[in-house]
């Protein structure tokens, strides 16, 4: 097996043991990366340089027999609306299109601390809008299973870098199933935790109450290992929990006995893609075969998911964005200002493509005078509904298991002049956010076309480490995670 | 037409925190430009804020202290308008669940007590500043983000004024309030301490409000009453003429004493309120309320109504003594030492003490003359006599002696010894005839003349009661 | 409801954001679209229920009042479009 093709875990055991050098994998994967990233096209800046750089000094630590972190030499990709001191955050939009910022995420940090390699900045849709990629403002990732198809999104760069073995593992961000649907699409693993699990400081906002950075790794002990080095208390994170991070990586592969299994209904309904479908039902079977108990669950409200999401992520957004006005950083018009108004307004008609756009005037719109308790207000207790309902199935089950798509990846250009159908493909990855428990997604099988399918977990809050265990379980049983796109 | 004004008050007071509400930046007045920034008070992307506890607690503070009912929940929103000086483009400020609701101050406008009610109080951040360069036809304005993310106090009366002299009343009282519980220096020149006015008219005895004007830039509590006769003037003249007044915001100009319309605001403001989803909410219970209530310390109204009762002063006096909790710490402190005498301290306070804190543009804590000493002058002052004694005082405060210390430097001990003082007298009788005569003749005026000469040669220091009974013994006894 | 050219430019206007009139046409027709279909919330009475404006049960988070220190300006400065004499520029405010 290639270098590149290993895991983290693997190619972290082998710079260890000094069968390989750091700089040797960076190397090579940059390699591979300048032939294969012309016609992927996951990334929207690398830093070589820096990446060999760091490269050498966790080699030469080795070399001194000095302790090296969690991640020492393993190359992770970074969302590019995750903030890089000295390194360009573009959130794939004009208008950040040269913003560097002067500090660190709490996530960035926490992975240097560990001795990460930082490879680069991943594409994504424009401020982490959109379920297909195609709304970045500099161009659109293709899917390493068939480039004419969409590699999923908002996450689309870090899923399709992670297939194409052009980093071992990456970090992203989830609001509506950004991790957790590019990976089903792409055909690796995508974990988004507790909403408050891992510090959002740093992670350039769209909707403030449903963002949360998530891991996207070739294999599930990855996803523990990642998990790991970056959850844990932020005091600069008011919604932060200072709950103890369990020990995901030695825990992964404990067996749970009588594991309840929560099959909810509404998630194989109308709408799902036959052959996702049955692929998530031979998944169950093999649970079920493991001693597992599937017990058939019905989430009432998860009906009412997109549109309650559709109303508080562009509110939160429409808020969040406002900063982008060109006064301090950013995009500044280059036609004549006379006017402030109208300086802003240009700014923001330029720097924003159009996906954020309507968000943005959605969001505007439900907040507006007049408006607030028939839209805002109503989202919002909806969305406790759909907590109740999650509450009262964590009472029956350990875990709830569904599919993380109704359908496989899309042809490029398919969904993009209807916004509508573009939501709804996020409709089982929605309810996590909103009620703001853990989801992983894991590959469960491919489409008649060759074409990934996702199987996702949800857990209790804080409840990573039983997901990851059941999904342990799976990867046990299945090679799915172990095929590989031929890349031509 | 005779109308009756109806008035209110939006107040913001900076709170007095070393660092800022979501950063730890520092809240220091003066420095140079955008020197007290981070990327979480200029609103970068990615950034998030985090609660600065003593903000919190000196908000729930002034709550209790304006006798607001608490909310046992409270959380923040967002409210937002687009201005350069706002990094965010929204403020966090409070809106839904605000920390105190339904509170009042009792205020006292000619003697008279009067309640005014208070509607809410509530936290939210500063704003940076705005700077117009002085250069005409300058086509730009420049940003100092060195305020953005002050903590701010928010207090929104009921409109309950309904006179120039309450409006005062008010801001005093609820100034002294802030003061005394500590939450803000409240310093008007530093833009700590704000006002807004809304004035509005109404014929006598009618029971719907008129139109309503909102009134900003009023940058001392001089300008707000300037600004509200100014605007009840021309209200009223609008409403003689039969004209309708329009509601609007009104810009105060203090040089030209006239306000304006305000021009940026023409389109209403929605501020599309919603829970800011960055900050938790706060949950409030009966213990951390009745730990804040025992730090309050006695409100100026109740500290003068006290020293009124338990120290027979009059009102006035009271009044000026409280004024400043540490001057009224000072005279409780002089009297308790002196165990005596709460009224001529009171009256050395008023006279002596605050004077000269005046010229020297000095504040009781520094003062040089502490109640120990004060006590000790006063102590001694039979013996020296009033007018001594006032000079001793310029010296204390000059050289920071004690007054016995400098009495016996300068020998100044009144004369008390009669047989002394006769002998002086006579001497001043033989050498000034003609004002004898005079006063024995009846010329009440020629004592003082007098005095006076007795009082050059013995440099002030003879006891003037015992030597105006020896003029009086010796001059009437002579001419008859 | 229908969310109109009237409507757009309004929210537009709230938004900071100048569209075209082709941008306002499209957007006029998807939101109205998205607007029928959040309708469907009404389905369910939601009287009794309480709003979740949070997505964690966090309470009383606070710092203390420490002080940190601040960025160095030029550093801030450096980010920004425009800028002069230690202030950010902007076009001239009126009020």
């Amino acid at each position: 097996m290639l270098s590149r093709e290993l895991s983290a875990n693997k190619i972290k055991e082998k710079i260890i043991k000094r069968e390989i050098t750091a700089q040797e994998v960076v190397e090579e994967l940059f390699e591979w990366i300048d032939i294969k990233e012309p016609l992927i096209k996951a990334y929207l800046c690398l830093d070589k340089d820096g990446a060999v750089l760091k490269a050498k000094e966790i080699d030469k630590k080795l070399s001194n027999g000095d302790k090296v972190g969690l991640l020492a030499g393993v190359p992770v990709a970074l969302k590019d609306n995750i903030c890089t001191a000295g390194m360009k955050t573009t959130c794939a939009s004009k208008i950040l299109e040269n913003f560097i910022p002067p500090y660190d995420a709490f996530v960035v940090k926490r992975i240097k601390e560990e001795d990460a390699i930082i490879i680069g900045k991943t594409n994504l849709d424009e401020f982490a809008m959109g379920s297909s990629n195609e709304n970045s403002a500099f161009h659109i990732t293709r899917n390493p299973w068939d480039t004419d198809c969409i590699p999923g999104g908002s996450g689309g760069g870090s899923a399709a870098a992670v297939t194409a073995d052009m980093t071992f593992m990456a970090l992203g961000s989830d609001t509506g199933g950004s991790v957790r649907q590019p990976s089903a699409f792409c055909g690796n693993v995508g974990c988004k935790p507790t909403y408050g699990r891992v510090s959002r400081y740093g992670l350039v906002a769209f909707a403030s109450s449903l963002d949360q950075i998530g891991t996207v790794t070739k294999d599930v002990s990855d996803a523990a290992l990642l998990l790991q080095v970056v959850s844990g208390h932020d005091g600069f994170d008011s919604t932060s929990a200072a709950i103890d991070v369990p020990n995901y990586i030695s825990d992964i592969d404990s067996v749970d006995d009588n594991l309840r299994i929560g099959v909810p209904r509404e998630f194989f309904g109308e709408g799902l893609n036959p052959e996702v479908g049955s692929a998530v039902m031979d998944a169950l079977e093999i649970y079920k075969r493991n001693g597992a108990e599937l017990v058939d669950l019905s989430l009432p409200h998860c009906g009412y998911a997109v549109a309650t999401y559709y109303i508080i992520a562009t509110a939160e957004a429409s808020s969040n964005l406002a900063r982008y006005d060109g006064v301090r950083y950013g995009h500044r018009s280059q036609l004549s200002e006379d006017n402030i108004i109208d300086m802003y307004s240009r700014v923001r008609a330029e720097g924003f493509g159009s996906e954020v756009k309507r968000r943005i005037l959605f969001g505007n719109y439900v907040l507006s005078a007049g408006f607030y308790e028939a839209y805002y207000l109503k989202a919002s207790k909806v969305r406790n509904l759909i907590r109740s309902d999650f509450e009262e199935a964590f009472k029956k089950v350990d875990c709830i298991i569904c599919p993380t798509c109704p359908t496989q990846a899309f042809k490029i250009g398919e969904k993009i002049t209807d916004p509508l159908q573009m939501y709804l493909s996020d409709i089982y990855t929605i309810p996590a956010n909103l009620v703001g428990i853990p989801g992983i997604s894991v590959p469960c099988g491919f489409t008649n076309a060759g074409l990934p399918i996702g199987l996702q977990i949800l857990g209790k809050h804080f409840d990573e480490g039983k997901i990851l265990k059941v999904a342990k379980l799976f990867e046990n049983e299945t090679d799915f995670h172990l095929k590989k796109p031929e890349l031509n | 037409m005779k109308y009756e004004v109806v008035m209110g008050l939006e107040t913001h007071a900076e709170l007095d925190t070393e660092s800022k509400l979501f950063c730890g930046c520092s809240t220091k007045f003066g420095s140079e430009p955008n020197t007290q920034t981070c990327p979480v008070c200029l609103g970068l992307p990615g950034v998030l804020p985090v609660m600065n506890k003593k903000a919190f607690e000196h908000s729930l503070k002034a709550s209790l202290a304006l006798n607001c009912e608490i909310s046992n929940f409270t959380n923040f929103d967002r409210k937002s308008y687009y201005y350069p000086d706002l990094p965010k483009n929204y403020q966090v400020s409070q809106n839904y669940f605000n920390i105190g609701n339904n509170g009042y101050v009792d205020i006292v406008v000619k003697g008279k007590e009067k309640r005014i009610g208070i509607h809410n109080v509530h936290l939210e951040e500063e704003a940076g500043k705005l700077v117009h360069p002085e250069a005409s036809g300058a086509n730009y304005s420049l940003v100092d983000f060195n305020r953005a993310g002050v903590p701010l106090l928010e207090i929104v009366t009921q409109p309950d004024m309904r006179s120039v002299e309450e409006v005062e009343s008010y801001m005093q009282t609820l100034r002294n309030i802030l003061l005394y519980i500590g939450v803000s220096d409240c310093k008007m020149q530093e833009g700590s301490l704000r006002f807004e006015a809304s004035v509005s008219l109404r014929e006598q005895g009618a029971n719907f409000f008129g139109k309503r004007v909102e009134i900003k830039n009023l940058n001392s509590m001089k300008a707000v009453l300037k600004a509200i006769a100014y605007e009840i003037s021309r209200q009223s003249d609008l409403l003689d003429k039969g004209e309708d007044v329009l509601m609007e915001t009104r810009l105060w100009d203090d040089i030209d004493s006239v306000s304006r319309r305000m021009r940026s605001k023409e389109e209403a403001h929605d501020y599309r309120y919603f829970p800011e989803p960055d900050l938790v909410p706060v949950w409030i219970d009966q213990e951390w309320i009745d730990e804040t209530r025992t730090a309050i310390p006695e409100l100026p109204v109740s500290k003068r109504q006290r020293f009124v009762n338990e120290y027979t002063i009059s009102d006035y006096d009271a009044g000026i003594l409280t004024e400043d909790r540490l001057l009224a710490d000072y005279f409780e402190e002089c009297v308790k030492m002196a165990q005596d005498s709460p009224k001529e301290l009171s009256n050395w306070i008023i006279n002596d003490v605050l004077r000269e804190l005046n010229e020297r543009k000095t504040s009781v804590q520094d003062f040089a003359i502490p109640p120990k000493m004060l006590v000790e002058l006063i102590k001694i002052k039979p013996t020296i006599g009033n007018s001594i004694a006032k000079d001793v005082f310029i010296e204390m405060i000059n050289t920071g002696k004690t007054a016995t210390s400098i009495v016996i430097e300068k020998n100044l001990t009144q004369m008390d010894d009669v047989s002394e003082l006769n002998d002086i007298v006579a001497r001043v009788i033989e050498e000034n005839p003609k004002a004898a005569d005079d006063y024995s003749q009846g010329k009440k005026n020629a004592l003082t003349f007098l005095i006076g000469q007795t009082m050059k040669i013995t440099r002030g220091k003879a006891n003037p009661k015992i030597l105006t009974e020896i003029f009086e013994e010796r001059l009437s006894a002579g001419s008859k | 409801m229908d969310i109109g050219i009237k409507e757009i430019e309004h929210i537009a206007n709230l938004s900071r954001i100048t569209l075209t009139v082709e941008e306002k046409n499209t957007f006029a027709k998807q939101l109205t679209n998205i607007l029928g279909y959040i309708e469907k919330l009404n389905e369910l009475d939601t009287d009794e229920v309480q709003p979740m404006a949070y997505a964690t049960s966090l309470k009383n988070v606070f710092r203390e009042d420490k002080l940190k220190s601040s960025f160095s300006r030029q550093e801030i400065l450096e980010l920004s479009p425009s800028s002069t004499n230690g202030f950010f520029k902007v076009p001239k405010v009126i009020e």
